[in-house]
């Protein structure tokens, strides 16, 4: 057996995201050649390179995998996929995008968001928003795998040394072509890897009112995430959403704040290690989660909170 | 210009779905069903389209089991002129599905396929992208917006980072996301009308392709489920616990 796996990055550093499929890959087979496909990449192609668990890397530099556009990833990849028997890339938005892509070129069946590895074939992954686990095997020679990244740890990052293979670049069919990303700079950690998330719901009322959440979150040194409603209602960008459409977060410590606690929002984050609940709704959901539920109306409990926290001598970063 | 919308008749989203006790699958007996949520936004978004003068016609499609003809229904009352509803009594895996649409698709030629970015029962993520791949035709997934251009589509897809804005050459595929648009409700009038339009009835068996599922499900259980919590009556102690018993801040 052999594994190809995809890197994502952006052109300068791998997304940590590899680390963590990297670390599920390992749970398959130990032969882990993992693609950094970019424009001037170089740098993501020595990174790789040091992964301890990776055997090679095939590096191939083009403008055209600038972006990855999956038009332009997917020939690429399928023409590398010949030896390989598995398959492999971060169930988030760059893998879902281009794997689909791959598997249907090649006839198989994709195995989307793996929770867990039982062997080369067999898989756990979630259905109906995480409310039932369903263990499945796949009678495909080849396997094309997206993996849950929050599932697994991320892999040493260093102390490696894979010799690194130049690709030639495939013809792309110039169908497609980006026009910008627009992406929400914040100096807080990445919801996705945060050791603790704070959250708003539509019960924050306002996006002014997220300020409240915000500076708790800086205290914390806490990602910040919404609910969907919450998002809908404009009180905060798309990339906050945690949920069954949004982002699947596991922090140690999750922070849900006028909340009620939909099958949607807690599919993103009921796997968190401690989950605590802020709603004036006693009856809410989210409390039959909860480790920690606090009944009480936000707009006084919140700016309590920082309080508290401010009294405290010291807390972990 | 023509779109083809396909639709998926799932559990409805608001139900607490419960595991069979035989670990065989989900129970759907005499549990609502409902139209997949995103496929309402896709269907939403060809009816604005036809809305504009710029789509003359938009055809719904539907794969499933015979009730799974009420979302095509559904549909017709939002504003698609007609339905097909290619019947299968048993599962059929998102490879299978894009197969059996690749084959509509070169029969009604479209301009432009819509579909929801993912279905909420077996939340795969992979029939639009399938489908895309099978016909050589560009994808935009996951879209929050779109602008029909001439010969173009711009795709505003909301991705991990934030949002990307891509530029696409018809024929294309769309994903949509809930954040596309606000489904209609269909009126009354329409609902009757819609009793009167078309639906073309097809069998997976007609076409001549394989669509074996190749996924063999071995079991599905329950979640393994958090022991249960406690209250606390003030802010003060909430951080006390989080500081001295979880031991988490």
């Amino acid at each position: 057996m052999s594994i190809l796996l995809i890197s994502e990055h952006d052109n300068s550093n791998l997304k940590v995201f590899t680390l963590n499929a990297i670390t599920a890959a390992s749970k398959i087979d130990q032969e882990i050649n993992v693609l950094v496909a970019g424009n001037k990449c170089e740098s993501v192609a020595k990174e790789v390179a040091a992964i301890p668990l990776v055997k090679k890397v095939l590096y191939c530099d083009s403008p055209n995998y600038e972006n990855y556009l999956a038009e332009n990833l997917t020939p690429l990849i399928i023409k590398l996929s010949e030896p390989y028997t598995h398959i492999i890339a971060s169930a988030n938005t760059f893998g879902k995008n281009f794997m689909p892509r791959v598997a249907a070129l090649l006839d198989v069946s994709q195995i989307s968001d793996v929770i867990k590895i039982n062997s080369s074939e067999e898989f756990l992954r979630p259905i109906y928003a995480g409310n039932a686990f369903a263990t499945i095997k796949s009678n495909d020679k080849k396997k094309c795998i997206t993996i849950r990244p929050t599932s697994f740890d991320p892999a040493p990052a260093s102390g490696g040394s894979a010799p690194v293979e130049k690709i030639d670049v495939v013809d792309v069919p110039n169908i497609s072509k980006f026009i910008k990303r627009e992406e929400t700079k914040s100096e807080r950690p990445e919801l996705g890897t945060a050791r603790i998330v704070i959250s708003g719901g539509r019960g924050m009322q306002s996006g002014e009112n997220f300020k409240l959440i915000n500076s708790i979150a800086d205290k914390l040194n806490a990602a910040v995430g919404a609910s969907r409603a919450a998002v809908d209602a404009g009180y905060i960008g798309n990339d906050h959403q945690v949920g069954q459409t949004g982002k699947v977060v596991v922090p140690d410590l999750y922070i849900a704040v006028g909340i009620s606690g939909a099958i949607q929002h807690l599919a993103g984050m009921k796997e968190s290690k401690v989950i605590v609940a802020i709603n004036k709704d006693g009856e809410a959901p989210i409390f039959s989660i909860a480790d920690y539920g606090l009944e009480a109306d936000l707009f006084e409990a919140l700016p309590e909170f920082l309080d508290e926290l401010n009294k405290l001598n010291t807390i972990q970063k | 210009m023509k779109i083809l919308v396909a639709v998926k008749r799932v559990i409805d989203y608001n139900v607490q779905i419960r595991v069979k006790e035989d670990g065989s699958g989900v129970n759907t007996d005499n549990v609502k069903m409902s139209t997949n949520p995103p496929d309402d936004n896709a269907i939403e978004e060809a009816v604005k389209l036809k809305e504009t003068g710029k789509v003359k016609e938009i055809v719904a499609v539907t794969i499933g089991e015979e009730k799974a003809q009420e979302t095509v229904r559904k549909a017709l009352a939002v504003g698609a002129d007609r339905g097909i509803h290619v019947k299968s009594e048993s599962y059929v895996e998102p490879l299978g599905v894009a197969k059996i649409l690749k084959k509509i698709v070169e029969k009604e030629k479209p301009d432009l396929v819509f579909l929801g970015k993912q279905a909420i029962d077996d939340d795969c993520n992979q029939t639009g992208q399938m489908l895309a791949a099978l016909l050589s035709w560009p994808q935009g997934t996951f879209a929050s917006k779109i602008e029909l251009k001439d010969k173009v589509i711009e795709v505003t897809r909301e991705v991990d980072e934030g949002l990307e804005t891509i530029e696409i050459n018809l024929p294309a595929i769309i994903t949509c996301d809930l954040r596309l648009n606000e489904p209609r409700f269909a009126s009354l009038p329409n609902i009757m009308k819609a009793k009167k339009k078309l639906i073309e009835q097809l069998s997976a068996k007609d076409f001549d392709i394989d669509i074996e599922n190749r996924i063999q499900l071995i079991k599905v259980e329950e979640p393994p489920k958090r022991k249960g919590g406690i209250k606390v009556s003030s802010v003060a102690e909430l951080v006390g616990k989080l500081k001295n018993e979880a031991k988490v801040i």
